[in-house]
């Protein structure tokens, strides 16, 4: 119903100067009741209502806004002499200094103060009285505070079309500065005019990022090389790799020729530890992983397809969406896919066929982070579609924990580096998840929305205090975690490993059940001859249970007939009492006999 | 002049005593025995903050005044005597 009041003026009286007046308050609609609809409603009595007796308050947030600074030097001279005295000329300062000192006011104040200062330093070498008595005691290092995590910075992509921060890379000294790559990864919707640019941050300023990195090409990712700080690798969206010296400028150093790169783009890229420090990897969901020498970036040194049926076709190649390598297994590294399958390669193996080693599969979606346990490299964490797994390299047919399917879509998981129990996930709505599983196991220890938009990235420092999480508008969040989520807790690593080891055996035990399950049904599927002997077993359980009812109702009957003689014998008024509490008994047991007989059948 | 000379000399050959110097109301330094770099910026530093010291105590108790100051810190101890004109600093490194 729509309540509308039309006030109308003529178009010649526009303009005139208004003259208010008074007037009487008029009726414009008058609604009655309607007591047809209270017979919608339900008189309640009584009503519960809550009261609180005490001064309500309301609480408020400000923030003030954002105001840029910048960082200007000053240049101290030595002041404070009189004007006909040249601070520089020693001459003047010797005699200006001789002057005071042959001042009989001097000479006074200095004795006496001198003799206050002699108490004291008197004082001082008789005995420390600073001394800490209770030395001995160890504070009880008792962090039973809550798990809590806050934000520290906040760095906006300074372009005006956003583009989504798919990387992030701490530098490998100090880490006070952070890589960030940028792309648009939705399939050819990247905005017209939108940026190719990527940055690296100083976290002393955030208003400006410190370095730009010009690649012909978005970034999807970015990797700070670990043996020489100053040199950045980057895989570019149209699969070209692109390799930075910042002591350069912000173009491209080197970059590899089109031809020999991937087809596609480039999401994994990693360093090698290699004497010459120059040697890394990539992988694409074109298919391939290739191992390149940044000197010469013309060619890839060595190319592996990731086909599992090991026939290195390239059409049945699966896509990989994230890379794994860990320093100290150097010949090892693991592949994520696209289809879910995780699968385990060998860069030593003589044949490439042999280059892949096994495969894991249990995602539903493609896995988009992939790391070992930097603690139990055998461990693995792998974070795909709505839930994040872990798995042993041992155990190859599941994973050997898991967390509960959520409501969003994972899209980046990494392990702390200091404490072994404690993981990090980012979510499709936002949120950062802090896992902990020696504390909590079926949920996070800590959740915390960080922004309202989609976080695809994360990165933790190397000293597990600091985090930072990548979102789709290209905002890097900087979070510290609270202490106790970054010291090793006291028997940490013992219980972690006892947990991997457990669940491993479990999932052991698992698998070797399904196999002698699979191997019974192969047995059973077959001949003739087992479709016989099925038959004979079923023959045999009818018998059985009927030779089973047979003795339960004699035993049934044989106690009550017991009953019924001992309660005679006992007391005879009581009898017809104790007899209806027979039959009551009685038509009980009939009853369980009826049920007893329903069920064989 | 003569007794100054002494003062300062006795002060100085106490055990731990690393420094001293006398710093004019300007924070201007008339005697030292550290180079002038080191003395000048612990004149102007101590000075201020021993003006800083001498407000506050007075604020408290406008009858009070400040006679002492000790800067305990983790490698030495760093002592002023204050006056209406002058300020002497010593500083010592207390050997437990």
């Amino acid at each position: 119903m729509e309540i509308v009041y039309v006030y109308v003026k003529k178009r010649s009286e526009f303009g005139k100067p208004c003259n208010f007046s008074d007037r009487q308050a008029e009726l414009n609609i008058n609604i009655p009741p309607n007591p047809e609809l209270a017979e919608q409603f339900v008189e309640r009595n009584p009503v519960d209502t809550g009261i609180q007796c005490s001064t309500s308050m309301s609480e408020h947030e400000v923030n003030t806004e954002r105001f840029e600074m910048e960082t200007r030097g000053i240049n101290h001279v030595e002041g404070g002499w009189p004007k006909d005295v040249n601070p520089l000329e020693l001459e003047q300062t010797i005699r200006f200094r001789k002057k005071v000192e042959k001042d009989e006011n001097y000479i006074n104040t200095i004795t006496q103060l001198g003799s206050i200062m002699e108490h004291c330093i008197k004082q001082n070498n008789a005995i420390d009285i600073y001394q800490e008595y209770f030395d001995d005691e160890d504070a009880v290092e008792v962090t039973d505070e809550a798990p809590s995590a806050k934000t520290i910075n906040v760095l906006r992509d300074p372009q005006v079309i956003k583009r989504s921060a798919t990387h992030l890379s701490w530098h490998p000294d100090g880490n006070r500065k952070l890589a960030v790559a940028y792309s648009c990864l939705n399939f050819q919707r990247a905005p017209e005019g939108m940026s190719h640019e990527s940055y690296i941050w100083d976290l002393e300023n955030p208003n400006k990022p410190e370095i730009v990195l010009k690649p012909s090409s978005p970034l999807v990712t970015l990797e700070y090389n670990p043996k020489d700080s100053h040199v950045l690798l980057g895989g570019c969206y149209n699969g070209q790799l692109a390799c930075w010296d910042t002591r350069k400028g912000s173009l491209v150093a080197e970059l590899s020729t089109v031809e020999f790169s991937h087809r596609d783009p480039v999401y994994g890229s990693i360093w090698l530890q290699s004497k010459t420090g120059t040697e890394c990897f990539s992988a694409s969901t074109d298919g391939q992983v290739m191992w390149w020498d940044i000197r010469k970036m013309s060619e890839p040194t060595e190319v592996v397809i990731l086909d599992i049926a090991r026939k290195e076709q390239l059409e049945n190649a699966l896509g990989a969406i994230s890379l794994e390598f860990e320093s100290t297994l150097p010949t090892k590294f693991m592949v994520g896919t696209e289809q879910g399958i995780v699968i385990s390669c060998n860069r030593k193996a003589k044949t490439s066929a042999e280059k892949i080693v096994c495969t894991f599969s249990g995602h539903h979606g493609p896995i988009y982070a992939l790391q070992r346990n930097p603690f139990y490299p055998k461990n693995f964490l792998t974070v795909g579609d709505w839930t994040a797994r872990i798995w042993s390299e041992d155990s190859r047919e599941s994973s050997i924990m898991w967390t509960k399917y959520h409501m969003a879509y994972l899209t980046d998981g990494a392990w702390s580096p200091v404490r072994p129990a404690v993981f990090f996930t980012t979510r499709m709505d936002g949120t950062l998840d802090i896992w902990d599983f020696v504390f909590k196991q079926c949920d996070p220890a800590l959740s915390l929305k960080v922004c309202d938009e989609a976080l695809f990235c994360l990165r933790v420092q190397d000293n597990g205090c600091f985090i930072a999480c990548g979102s789709q508008l290209g905002t890097t969040t900087l979070l510290e975690v609270s202490n106790g989520l970054c010291t090793l807790q006291k028997n940490e690593k013992n219980t972690a490993s006892l947990i991997f080891e457990r669940e491993t055996r479990r999932e052991k035990i698992l698998e070797a059940r399904h196999r002698e399950m699979r191997l019974k049904e192969k047995g059973k599927a077959e001949g003739r001859d087992d479709s016989l002997r099925e038959e004979e077993p079923t023959f045999h359980l009818e018998e059985l249970v009927t030779k089973a009812e047979d003795e339960f109702f004699n035993i049934i009957y044989s106690e009550l007939k017991k009953k019924e003689t001992e309660a005679m014998k006992k007391t005879k008024p009581k009898q017809p009492g104790l007899e209806a509490d027979e039959e009551v008994e009685g038509e009980d047991l009939g009853e369980e006999e009826g049920d007893g007989a329903q069920a064989p059948t | 002049m003569a007794e100054v000379e002494e003062t300062l000399k006795r002060i100085q050959s106490h055990k731990g005593v690393m420094g001293t110097m006398v710093v004019n109301a300007e924070g201007i330094p008339i005697r030292t025995t550290l180079d002038n770099s080191t003395t000048v910026q612990y004149a102007g530093l101590l000075h201020q903050l021993t003006m800083k010291a001498k407000s506050t105590v007075r604020d408290i108790d406008p009858q009070n005044d400040l006679t002492f100051l000790r800067i305990r810190s983790k490698k030495h101890e760093i002592m002023v005597a204050p006056d209406k004109e002058y300020l002497l600093i010593v500083i010592q490194n207390p050997c437990e």
